[in-house]
């Protein structure tokens, strides 16, 4: 940590608690970053001479002489070129044994976008996945996260989306992931030859969970500065669950009224400032964010992902599929709501009515399921329609898919063709003639 | 001279200020830091100190740094100019603010102060005027904007002097008035007025009778709304919330929308930005963006002002309703600003009420609510306000707090479905559990036989019996299963479908979809019921299913095309065959 001559030593601490400690200092300003005993911690209440630190490792050790300077500033992050390829810590040092960054440095939690400047996203970002490329379409600029139950595949998943979207920078910013996370992320965009355009910032479970709290604002102001340089950035926020927990235990140390889930009264606005850096600005620059919001037993009522998914333009939702055996996105619960910008627009006009109509017959699929466990005999469209939704599941929906959208449709009309007749995919009949007729018998 | 203070505690945005006089509650203030003025509003007083909260974020203040207060509450501006505006929640304009990024305390005027307007006087020296009184006009757009004696008058006034035709910037005097005193008052075309008082220069405010076209059928056909009236929707996320919003926003009949984007998110403000100046409005023949002023406070704004958002997007709403305009007002979301008032009730360590809540929330809320409404000016001119918020309850809840105050307050609810939503049946409004009040108004259904259509509010009842018939069927049948309930439960659980897919769901995405006219709702409404008071003869259930959905077909079909068209005549002759193959003669 750099001293500079003039910075004055406070030595004298009147109160220390799990996390904050309290002393008297004049001149300080809020939020303010300060070290305590070479611990970082960060300005959170001033009361008249009375100011409260947040340490973000935490008080353990902590004597009531230590000694305590005031930085001047608010967190930081120093930025540049040389920032690709690296990895760093909460703090935005580096942990791959490299060199220190020799940028800019700029306070990270910037200001938001004034909404008149942003420019409406319309750029599709195609991953192959047609349960996300055909039925939730995502777009540049957009915001959304994978909700999963902890047991899925979802940083897998993630990182595939991340390879093969034509990102010009992927940043990563891992909260409380395990160390085996952290490697699997490092070696598969080192084989994939991606290294040199991807940023990590990354605080793992070995990590004190406070100090998680830095690593989104760290990894989005990494991303603003590239996109300011007009480049398409991609950012990974895994895992958001983690990094609401943490939000909690600070409001619960700063005896804060807990509301539902005890989690903080500010979640909202809490995950909303860091979800609303996804832009697109107007001279060409973007952010992205796919992040992982872990779920307890799918339960999305709880106050994390409830509030994420009010934050969110959708969500992508895993699930296994047992008919077919494999993880599947989950076509009734995943939600791009971005998709509008481009599909039947970037992509054939057919797009929308294939999509719906594609999903409206797996729900019925999924009604004659329940006739079946209620012990009711099937008809014959019933059968149809599960014999459908089994090569659905199978061939578009299954997150090993790998095909172009063309093909996706196409696949949806061979699917119709095959189980049903004209009246019952209900689609607009100009289009039944034009992409869907040649192969109807 | 104006009140000083010392700042002496910060916590995030709650800041303590040591005062040296008097202030007042909800006075605004500004705290200047070294390069800018952050404006903060005060919400508690006590023990010298007022409590306020900052419109900004608090980073890098500091204790002793100076505090300067107003002297007045948050107040709006209100004068021609306000049109097409992007104002945020303190209205300020956005598209003044220079660069990329929000600056703090980068605080842009409402208005323009050297626009010329061309003014046509009203009154005439003479005149008794009051508060609210039209001295004269500017047109703005195409909105015959009133110049009114300014709210804040008390008592009566006489025209003393009035400006003659011509060209005037908004604060040029163009009228002087005189009280019974004889004292002069000068009036210009703006005037200020604190937003969280509602503005009352009206005569009468009766109940609200006349009905407001949306295009949306669900809504005009089933649960029909009045101009002056209340409404909410509160939907889990991903059941189209903001799409339902926005066409109405889009297609109702109002001669202004207000938008309070109040705490979303700022990519759907982006979708107005760019669409409303793009899109026709088919009444005027003049762009949306024309009638339309949008308050923008996303979720990523300073949360204090997320709060006055929506007052200051109400007060703008109360000040052309004086004009004798109908005015829409929709806000999205209620519940962000509720949790805003949540957060600094919390930070002030105030005893929470249910989900941590502040006590008074119910009453906060109705009391915002009763804002809207059908007013009689005092020149016997009418206006209204019609308010329509979103409720984002949290975990889908609908016994939450906030849209259990809000199902109080409102009279028509909307209720959006997460069923509905997953089989993507859209809008996803559940049409049986909405309602709409004013359907047992006497004078709405006075209104709606002489002007729209004799059996309008008739048919409404009897489609919501066939609805609830279709779901009592459907249930029985689920228990029962197909063959075990009578061909007819098929039949009735069918009939209840074909209103569904023909007059519920709409797409909102479809050109000729998206919006149905009154005319066409009705015709569409009879036909279908006629379908529903047909008797059809099935030898099995099997046959009901397969019949149903290929009458359905040819009722999109004829959705999809434009009413009277030829094609919209070739699929009602196709109907008309389908319904032969198996009515009973």
């Amino acid at each position: 940590m750099e001293t500079t001559a003039f910075q004055k030593i406070h030595t004298k601490i009147d109160q220390i608690t799990k996390a904050t400690c309290t002393l008297r200092a004049t001149g300080v300003g809020n939020e303010e970053m300060a070290t305590v005993n070479n611990r970082l911690a960060q300005v959170v209440k001033i009361n008249g001479d009375l100011v409260t630190l947040q340490i973000f490792s935490g008080t353990e050790g902590i004597p009531t002489n230590a000694e305590v300077i005031f930085k001047g500033h608010a967190p930081q992050l120093r930025v540049g070129e040389e920032l690709s390829g690296r990895f760093f810590n909460a703090y935005g040092d580096p942990i791959d044994g490299g060199s220190e960054i020799d940028g800019q440095l700029i306070e990270i939690g910037g200001p938001s976008v004034n909404p008149v400047r942003r420019k409406q996203p319309s750029e599709l970002i195609a991953t192959g996945i047609a349960g996300i490329d055909l039925n939730n379409t995502l777009v540049t600029g957009q915001k959304i996260p994978f909700f999963a139950d902890p047991d899925q595949p979802y940083n897998e998943v993630m990182a595939m989306v991340a390879l093969r979207a034509k990102a010009d920078k992927i940043i990563l910013g891992g909260m409380g992931i395990t160390n085996d996370d952290y490697l699997f992320f490092k070696n598969t965009f080192e084989n994939a030859g991606a290294l040199d355009r991807i940023i990590s910032f990354v605080n793992t479970t070995e990590d004190p969970p406070v100090e998680r709290l830095l690593v989104p604002d760290m990894a989005l102001t990494a991303a603003e500065y590239f996109a300011g340089k007009n480049q398409n950035v991609l950012v990974l926020l895994t895992d958001m669950t983690l990094y609401a927990d943490a939000l909690s235990i600070v409001s619960n140390r700063m005896d804060q009224i807990p509301s539902k889930d005890s989690m903080p009264g500010s979640l909202y606005s809490d995950l909303a400032k860091l979800y609303e850096k996804a832009v697109q600005f107007p001279d060409g620059g973007s952010i992205t964010i796919i992040a992982v919001t872990t779920l307890s037993g799918g339960d999305i009522t709880h106050a994390i992902p409830d509030n994420t998914g009010y934050i969110t333009e959708g969500q992508l939702f895993l699930r296994k599929d047992t008919d077919i055996g494999k993880v599947i996105i989950d076509p009734f619960r995943s939600l791009s709501r971005l998709k509008q910008l481009v599909i039947g627009k970037k992509t054939r006009e057919d797009h929308p009515q294939v999509m719906n109509t594609a999903i409206r017959l797996y729900a019925d699929a999924a009604n004659a399921k329940t006739k079946i466990e209620n012990g009711f005999d099937l008809t014959d469209y019933d059968k149809r329609t599960m014999s459908f939704a089994k090569e659905y599941s199978e061939k578009l929906l299954a997150i090993d898919i790998n095909i172009e959208i063309e093909l996706m449709i196409d696949t949806g009309w061979d699917l119709f063709n095959k189980y049903f007749s004209v009246t019952e995919i209900g689609i607009k009949s100009e289009l039944v003639e034009k992409y869907g007729k040649q192969k109807n018998n | 001279m104006s009140t000083k203070g010392k700042v002496v505690g910060i916590i995030s945005n709650l800041v303590t200020v040591a005062v040296d006089g008097p202030v007042m509650q909800n006075e605004i203030c500004f705290i200047n830091m070294s390069d800018v003025k952050l404006m903060a509003e005060i919400i508690r007083i006590g023990d010298n100190n007022a409590y306020v909260q900052v419109f900004e974020s608090t980073r890098g203040l500091k204790i002793g740094t100076e505090v300067e207060f107003t002297g007045h509450m948050l107040e709006a501006t209100l004068g021609p100019g306000i049109l097409s505006k992007n104002f945020d929640g303190l209205q300020h304009d956005l598209d003044k603010m220079e660069g990329v990024f929000l600056k703090k305390g980068d605080y842009t005027p409402a208005l323009e102060d050297d626009k010329l307007w061309g003014f046509t006087p009203l009154a005439k020296p003479g005149d008794k005027v009051i508060s609210g009184s039209w001295l004269g006009e500017v047109i703005e757009n195409w909105i015959p904007h009133k110049i009114m004696v300014p709210f804040s008058f008390e008592g009566a006034f006489t025209v003393k002097e009035i400006s003659a035709k011509g060209e005037y910037k908004i604060n040029d005097t163009i009228c002087v008035v005189t009280n019974n005193e004889n004292k002069e008052f000068n009036v210009s075309m703006v005037q200020k007025w604190p937003v969280k008082i509602p503005i009352k220069s009206f005569k009468e405010k009766p109940r609200p009778f006349r009905f407001m076209e949306t295009g949306i059928r669900v809504i005009d056909s089933l649960n029909p709304i009045v101009e002056g009236g209340t409404g909410f929707i509160p939907g889990p996320f991903g059941t189209g919330k903001t799409v339902l919003q926005h066409a109405l926003s889009k297609q109702a009949e109002a001669d202004m929308i207000i938008v309070a984007a109040c705490g979303e998110r700022a990519n759907e403000v982006v979708e107005i930005f760019a669409e409303f100046p793009e899109i026709v409005d088919p009444r005027t023949g003049r762009k949306l963006m024309e009638r339309t002023t949008i308050i923008a406070n996303t979720s990523n704004m300073p949360v204090a002002a997320r709060a006055a958002s929506v007052y200051t997007a109400m007060t703008i709403a109360e000040y052309y309703r004086s004009m004798g305009l109908k005015i829409l007002l929709l806000a999205d979301s209620t519940s962000r600003w509720a949790q805003a008032l949540r957060e600094m009730s919390n930070r002030m360590e105030e005893l929470p009420g249910p989900d941590a809540f502040p006590m008074d929330l119910p009453a906060i809320i109705s009391n915002f609510y009763a804002r809207a409404g059908y007013v009689i000016l005092n020149n016997s001119e009418t206006g209204s306000v019609t308010f329509i918020g979103t409720v984002s309850p949290a975990g889908g809840n609908l016994k939450e707090p906030v849209t259990e105050s809000t199902k109080k307050a409102a009279r028509c609810f909307y209720a959006l479905s997460q069923n509905r939503a997953d089989s993507k049946r859209y809008p996803a409004i559940e049409a049986v559990d909405s309602y709409s009040k004013y359907i047992e108004y006497p004078e709405f259904i006075e209104y709606m036989k002489d002007n729209i259509s004799p059996n309008w509010v008739n048919n409404i009842l009897l489609a919501k019996n066939i609805l609830t018939r279709g779901r009592e069927a459907y249930e029985q049948i689920n228990i029962l299963g197909d063959d075990g309930v009578p061909i007819d439960y098929h039949q009735v659980l069918w009939k209840s479908e074909v209103i569904d897919f023909v007059i519920l769901q709409q797409d909102a995405f479809d050109k000729v979809d998206a919006s149905t006219s009154i005319k066409r709702q009705d015709y569409m409404m009879n036909k279908v019921l006629e379908i529903c008071n047909t008797q059809f003869k099935f030898d099995s259930f099997e046959e009901v299913n397969p019949y149903y959905k290929k009458l359905i077909n040819v009722f999109k079909q004829m959705n999809y095309s434009e009413f009277h068209s030829d094609k919209f005549k070739q699929f009602e002759k196709e109907l008309q065959t389908v319904i032969e193959e198996k009515v009973v003669v």
